[in-house]
């Protein structure tokens, strides 16, 4: 069916959802066609706030794309920069010592708690529960507090550095840790009860279902992936850092229905897994130094020419860095792909047939960050299929 | 003063616009809304339609292609209006100064009443921009 052909009925309407939209907390664009009601295609137009954030990356020496990096995103700033990091000591050959290690990732775990409290925040905030969304929030300001304790800041924590992190967890600290994430367990029972709620069923269940076999077909990832029953985890599959070694103190989180209610459900659970990963990671941490003596600016300098790849498992799934170092202090090319890219085609799978009343939900459900996608999708009805352009082809295309 | 400017006093309706922030800022202000922090104890209410709203809290350091929505946003608020530019970005373009594909900070082509610094700044900074701003109603 090419679009000039459509014969257009006066049922069929195409409604604009956003850039600046209530239900949206960023500004993405949903142009949705619906007949009677019912929603037959979805657009999705994400480049609202394009940043050029890899151009400017390729201007900037490496110590001060660190905290660039971060910036991508404020709701996955340690998962972007653990990433970079990663990448950039894979080039120069630098170790990291363990404890640093194990803070980055202890940090990353704690990232996960606030984001996954983040989404049931929103989602119960969706479909009209705003008890649970203050409560969620309430619970979530245990964590941010904690982050804050660690690294001196709640949002963007500029923990990571190359060979090491700047931060340390001493011992009143990790008591404190351990204390608060009892109280967030605490919480946490509480709003799986909520959930198990009729009226939050009736919201939920087998609205926005993924199929599996078109989770796989569309590759989305992280949570959106495990709620359609895909046993899909970078931790697992490609773990790194100290995944490796403690692989077994906590369990990959699947259900089956890949309907809203798994994917908020996947996020309780593995809040659960993530607590009892802290707590393994605090008994365990090793003596060591928290990083290298170097300083960072003589770092960079010895960095050599090099390329490397670094995927890590973000709150919302895996997220990876191209990184191509050009032996100056710089980077030549810095490429990221973060999850809502993947996740945010099948939006459209999902809204297919629904009511536009499901819009808001279905759509926070998959936890979208747009501030991550820098680049742009178009999802082509007519042809079925889904091409990537950049700013300047959408310029020439719309 | 009249009695709609008196009722304004006590409770600011707020809208908020995101022009290509990292999102830590709306983070931020959310978290400033609820619970712990409690803006609403000063009858601030986030209402999501520009027309209802009395102060605009804008974060990020609009991009171009969020110029020409946030010039139209502005124009629909009705008058009297007030302007906050929540965070680093919004404020001076901060980590994003020099990116071609960003024509802010907002206050080149718009006025702006308060300034709250900080990348993110914290939620009580934020409940205090907002009372600064309601300043101009007075
Ligand atoms: S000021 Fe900082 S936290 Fe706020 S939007 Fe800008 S980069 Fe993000």
């Amino acid at each position: 069916m090419d679009a000039r052909n459509i014969d257009y009925e006066y049922s069929r309407l195409i409604l604009p959802v956003g850039p600046v939209h209530p239900s949206l907390k960023e500004p993405v664009n949903l142009s949705v066609t619906v007949v009677n009601e019912e929603i037959v295609d979805v657009n999705v137009k994400l480049n609202y706030i394009y940043r050029g954030i890899e151009y400017l990356a390729e201007r900037r020496n490496i110590a001060q794309t660190i905290y660039l990096v971060e910036r991508i995103c404020g709701l996955c700033s340690q998962a972007h920069s653990l990433t970079f990091i990663q990448a950039l000591e894979e080039i120069a050959n630098i170790q990291p010592p363990e404890r640093a290690e194990f803070i980055r990732v202890i940090c990353a775990e704690l990232e996960r708690i606030h984001s996954h409290m983040l989404l049931l925040g929103v989602v119960a905030y969706d479909i009209g529960l705003d008890t649970l969304f203050m409560y969620a929030f309430k619970s979530r300001e245990t964590v941010m507090d904690l982050l804050e304790k660690i690294s001196g800041k709640r949002v963007h924590h500029d923990l990571n550095t190359i060979g090491g992190v700047r931060f340390d967890i001493d011992e009143d600290l990790r008591r404190l840790i351990i204390k608060e994430l009892k109280y967030v367990k605490r919480n946490l029972d509480y709003i799986s009860e909520v959930l198990e709620d009729a009226t939050v069923e009736n919201r939920l269940r087998e609205v926005g279902v993924l199929p599996s076999k078109i989770a796989e077909e569309l590759s989305v990832v992280g949570p959106t992936a495990r709620g359609s029953g895909l046993t899909k985890d970078v931790r697992f599959n490609r773990s790194y850092s100290v995944y490796r070694d403690y692989k077994n103190s906590f369990k990959i989180v699947v259900l089956k229905d890949g309907d809203c209610l798994a994917r908020v459900k996947i996020r309780v659970l593995e809040v659960y897994e993530s607590i009892s990963l802290i707590e393994t990671l605090l008994d365990n941490m090793p003596d060591t130094p928290i990083r290298i003596g170097e300083r960072i600016l003589k770092i960079i300098k010895r960095i050599p020419v090099g390329e490397a790849i670094s995927i890590v498992e973000a709150p919302r799934g895996q997220l990876a860095h191209y990184v191509y170092t050009n032996g100056g202090e710089g980077l030549k090319r810095l490429s990221v792909r973060t999850p809502t890219i993947p996740n945010i085609t099948a939006v459209k799978y999902m809204l297919m047939h629904r009511q536009i009343a499901d819009i808001p939900v279905v759509f926070s459900s998959i936890d979208p960050c747009i501030s991550c996608a820098n680049r742009v999708t178009v999802t082509d009805a007519a042809k079925n299929k889904t091409i990537i352009v950049n700013l300047e082809n959408l310029r020439r295309r719309m | 003063m009249n009695i709609t400017g008196k009722a304004r006093l006590k409770s600011p309706w707020l809208f908020h616009l995101n022009t290509g922030s990292c999102n830590g800022c709306d983070i931020e202000i959310l978290a400033a809304l609820t619970p712990r922090y409690d803006a609403e104890r000063f009858g601030c209410m986030l209402v999501a339609s520009i027309r209802h709203a009395d102060i605009l809290l804008l974060t990020g350091p609009v991009t171009t292609q969020m110029h020409e929505r946030l010039l139209r946003v502005y124009e629909q608020m009705p008058e009297p209006k007030a302007v906050v530019a929540v965070g680093s970005c919004a404020v001076s373009g901060g980590v994003y100064t020099g990116s071609p594909v960003v024509d802010g900070p907002a206050d080149k082509f718009m006025p702006v009443d308060v300034y709250v610094a900080g990348c993110p700044p914290r939620p009580e900074a934020i409940v205090k921009g907002i009372l600064e701003a309601l300043r101009k109603f007075r």
